[in-house]
C-alpha cells in the first residue's frame, strides 16, 4: 500500500498559499485579487498532490510494479486544473487592464446596491441630526460624496430626482 | 434495448464543434447563424431523444473506453436529461432572440464575431455538467460554462459590464476554487472522484470527514445557485448584460448549481443531515431575495432579485429529502428555467419598446404594444404561482411535500413559500402597472417590435404554458426522476456494473485501482 500520510512541507506551503491568497483576494485592486487567485489556485493543486498520498516512481503502469508507483489521477487533474487557471488569469489580466483604460484604476467597485444604501442614508440624515456627533465626524452626506461612483452619469439617481 | 448510448454526448459534443467552425468561420456572419442555429436544434434532438431512452434506465458512456472509476464517464438518467431537454429548448429561443436582435442593433459595440463560439461553448459547458459522472469533470463543465459566461457578461467592454463582471468573475473564481479544494479533500478521503464510486465509499468513511466534505461542496454549489447568503453578486451582474445573455444566465446557470446541488446530495450524502441548515438558508433566499424585489425601482433589477428568490423554492424540496420534495423541486427547476428566461426575453422588447428599464421612466406600453402587454403578463403570473399555470402546480407540490413531511421547521418554510409568492404577485404587478398602464412620464416613440424577436419570446411564453398542460406526464416523469434519485442503485449499477468496475476496455487500469487507497 502507498503511505498516505501527508507530507508537512507540502501541507504547511498549502497553508501559507492560502493564507496570503485569502488576503490578497479582500484587496479592492484588480490585480492583487489576481494574484491573490493564482496563489489559492496553486495551493489547491498542491493540495491534489497531497491527496494522491507520497510521492513514489513515474505514474506508469506497466514500468514500476503496482504499490511503488505515484497515483497517476491526481497528477492528471492538477494538469487540467493548471490550464484552467492559465485561462483565468489571462482574462483577468486582460479585464484589470480593461477597467485600467477605462476608469485609470482596476479597483472592484461597491455593488450598486451599496452605493444606493449609502446614498438613501446620506438622504434621510436631514431628517435625522445627531447633535452629539454634529462637527466631529464628517456627515454621511460628505461620506457619501466621497464614495467612489463611476456609474453615476452626471444627471443623478432616481432617489435624487423624486 | 438496442445500443443507443452514442447519443449520450451528442449535447456536448454538438455545440463544441459547432463552437470551432463558428470560430473558424469568424468573417462570415450568415453561415455562423446558420451553424449554431442547426448545431443547437441537434443538440435539443439528441437531448430529447436521452429524456425518452433514460426513462428505461441510465444511459452511461466511457469516454475513451477507459473503465468507470478511472476513465471519465458521461451519465444520461431522467434528472439529467430532463434539465438537458429544458435548456436545450430556452438556449435556442434565447438565440434565435439574440439573432435577431443583432441584426437589428446592426452589432451596437459587442464583437458578435465572437458571440457564437461563446455562446455555444457555453451549452456544451451546460451540457457537460448535466452529463458528467465524476466530480472532476462537472469542475470542467462548470468551468468551461463559467468562462463562457464571463465573456459574454463583458462582450463589448464597456465600463458598467467591466465594472459588473469584475464583481462576477472574482465570485465564481472564488467558489470554483472552493470546489476544486472540496474535489482534492474527497480524492484525499476516498481515492475517487467518480460519482457512483463515491456513492459506494463515502459512507464507509468518518462521518466528520463526510461532514466537511458536504458542507465544501454545497457551499461551492450554493454560491454559483446563488442561495443566501451567499447570492449578493447575483442581482449586481446579471442586469447590466444584454437581454439575451441576462436571460440564458438567469435561466441556466444558477440551475446548474441547483442540479449539482441535488445530484451531490441525493448521491453522496443520503443522509440529510444538513436539511436543517438548507431549510433555513432556502427561507432566507426566499424572502430576503423577494424583499429585494420589492425595493427595486428597475424592472431587470426587479427580476434579478425575483431570480434570487425562487431559487429558494428549489432549495426547500431538496431540503425535504422526500421523494415528494424532490420531485416538485425538480418540476419547479423546470418551469422555472422557462419562466424566467422568458420574463428576461420579455424585458428585453419591454426596453426597445420603452427605452428604458426603469420603472419611473415606463409608461402606456399596454397602448402601444398589447402583444408585449400579454406577453409579459403570463410567465409573470407564471413565477408568482397563479392557478392553474406550471408555477402554480410546483408550488402546490412543494406546499404538500412539506405538510407531508410535518416538521415544524417544514410548516414555517410552507408560510414562507406562500409569503413569498404573495410578495412576488405584487412585485410583478407593480412592475406590470407601472410599466404598462401608469400614464408615461414623456411621451415615449413607440418603437416596433422586431419579429425575429417575439417570436422566440413568444414560443418560450408558450412553453411554459406547455409545462401546465403537460403538467401529468411531466410530474410523472419528475416523480420517476427523483424516485431514481431517492434509490441510488440504478445511477450506480449503469456506471459500475457488479459495484465493481466500468465495462471499458482498460482492464490493467481498472485492477490497478482495486488495490488503490481508501
Amino acid at each position: 500500500m502507498i503511505d498516505m500520510s501527508p507530507n508537512l512541507v507540502l501541507v504547511v506551503t498549502i497553508a501559507a498559499l492560502f493564507t496570503v491568497g485569502v488576503y490578497l483576494l479582500l484587496e479592492r485592486s484588480l490585480s492583487r485579487v489576481l494574484i491573490g487567485v493564482i496563489l489559492i489556485g496553486n495551493g489547491a493543486n498542491l493540495l491534489f498532490l497531497v491527496a494522491g498520498g507520497a510521492a513514489g516512481r513515474p505514474p506508469l503502469v506497466g514500468v514500476e510494479p503496482e504499490g511503488e508507483m505515484s497515483d497517476p489521477l491526481p497528477q492528471a487533474m492538477v494538469l487540467t486544473a493548471i490550464v484552467i487557471t492559465l485561462g483565468m488569469t489571462a482574462f483577468l489580466l486582460a479585464m484589470a487592464y480593461r477597467s485600467w483604460q477605462l476608469h485609470g484604476h482596476d479597483e472592484v467597485q461597491d455593488d450598486v446596491e451599496d452605493r444606493r444604501i449609502v446614498r438613501l442614508a446620506a438622504l434621510d440624515e436631514r431628517a435625522f441630526v445627531d447633535t452629539d456627533t454634529e462637527g466631529v465626524v464628517e456627515s454621511l452626506d460628505e461620506e457619501a460624496a466621497l464614495a467612489r461612483d463611476e456609474t453615476d452619469d452626471g444627471h443623478g439617481t432616481e432617489v435624487e430626482q423624486r | 434495448m438496442t445500443d443507443m448510448t452514442w447519443v449520450v454526448p451528442l449535447p456536448v459534443m454538438l455545440p463544441l464543434l459547432g463552437a470551432g467552425l463558428t470560430l473558424a468561420l469568424y468573417g462570415r456572419p450568415r453561415v455562423q447563424r446558420v451553424v449554431s442555429v442547426s448545431v443547437l436544434s441537434l443538440a435539443l434532438l439528441a437531448s430529447a431523444t436521452l429524456l425518452v431512452l433514460a426513462d428505461d434506465g441510465p444511459l452511461v458512456v466511457e469516454i475513451g473506453g477507459w473503465a468507470a472509476p478511472v476513465g471519465i464517464d458521461l451519465v444520461a438518467d431522467r434528472l439529467s436529461a430532463l434539465m438537458l431537454t429544458i435548456s436545450g429548448a430556452v438556449t435556442l429561443c434565447v438565440l434565435l432572440y439574440s439573432l435577431a436582435q443583432s441584426q437589428e442593433d446592426d452589432e451596437e459595440s459587442a464583437p458578435v464575431s465572437i458571440y457564437h463560439p461563446t455562446y455555444l461553448v457555453l451549452t456544451a459547458g451546460v451540457a457537460n455538467a448535466f452529463l458528467s459522472g465524476d466530480l472532476f469533470n462537472l469542475y470542467v463543465g462548470f468551468e468551461i460554462l463559467l468562462a463562457a459566461s464571463y465573456v459574454l457578461l463583458t462582450l463589448g467592454g464597456t465600463g458598467e459590464r467591466i465594472r459588473a463582471g469584475t464583481i462576477y468573475v472574482v465570485v465564481a473564481l472564488l467558489s470554483s476554487v472552493l470546489f476544486l479544494v472540496a474535489i482534492a479533500m474527497i480524492y484525499a478521503a476516498t481515492g475517487t472522484v467518480n460519482l457512483a464510486q463515491l456513492a459506494i465509499r463515502l459512507p464507509e468513511i468518518d462521518p466528520g470527514t463526510q461532514l466537511v466534505l458536504q458542507v465544501m461542496l454545497l457551499l461551492a454549489f450554493a454560491i454559483k445557485a446563488a442561495i443566501f447568503p451567499l447570492s449578493a453578486w447575483l442581482p449586481d451582474s446579471y442586469p447590466t448584460a444584454p437581454a439575451p445573455v441576462t436571460a440564458v444566465f438567469a435561466g441556466l446557470l444558477t440551475k446548474v448549481g441547483v442540479y449539482a446541488i441535488i445530484r451531490t446530495q441525493t448521491l453522496l450524502f443520503p443522509g440529510g443531515r444538513l436539511d436543517d441548515v438548507l431549510m433555513w438558508a432556502a427561507l432566507a433566499t426566499m424572502l430576503i431575495g423577494i424583499l429585494g424585489a420589492v425595493a427595486q425601482d428597475d424592472i431587470k433589477r426587479l427580476l434579478s432579485f425575483t431570480l434570487v428568490s425562487h431559487i429558494g423554492f428549489m432549495v426547500f424540496g431538496i431540503a425535504l429529502s422526500s421523494e415528494a420534495g424532490m420531485t416538485a423541486a425538480i418540476y419547479y427547476v423546470a418551469h422555472h428555467i422557462t419562466v424566467q428566461t422568458a420574463l428576461f426575453l420579455v424585458v428585453g422588447l419591454v426596453e426597445r419598446a420603452g427605452g428604458s428599464t426603469s420603472l419611473e421612466r415606463l409608461g402606456g406600453l399596454a397602448r402601444f404594444a398589447p402583444l408585449l402587454a400579454v406577453l409579459f403578463f403570463v410567465p409573470a403570473m407564471n413565477l408568482a404561482g397563479i392557478p392553474p399555470l406550471s408555477g402554480f402546480l410546483g408550488k402546490v407540490g412543494l406546499l404538500e411535500a412539506g405538510v407531508a413531511s410535518g416538521t415544524a421547521l417544514a410548516y414555517v418554510l410552507v408560510a414562507g413559500s406562500v409569503l413569498t409568492s404573495l410578495l412576488t404577485l405584487y412585485a410583478l404587478v407593480k412592475a406590470w402597472n407601472k410599466a404598462f398602464w401608469q400614464t408615461p412620464p414623456e411621451d415615449p416613440l413607440p418603437a416596433r417590435l422586431p419579429v425575429g424577436m417575439v417570436v422566440p419570446t413568444a414560443a418560450l411564453v408558450s412553453l411554459g404554458l406547455a409545462l401546465t398542460l403537460a403538467a401529468g406526464p411531466l410530474y410523472a416523469y419528475t416523480s420517476r426522476a427523483a424516485q431514481a434519485l431517492a434509490e441510488r442503485d440504478p445511477y450506480v449499477n449503469a456506471v459500475l456494473p457488479d459495484g465493481e468496475r466500468g465495462p471499458g476496455e482498460s482492464a490493467d487500469v481498472a485492477e490497478t485501482d482495486e488495490g488503490g487507497h481508501g
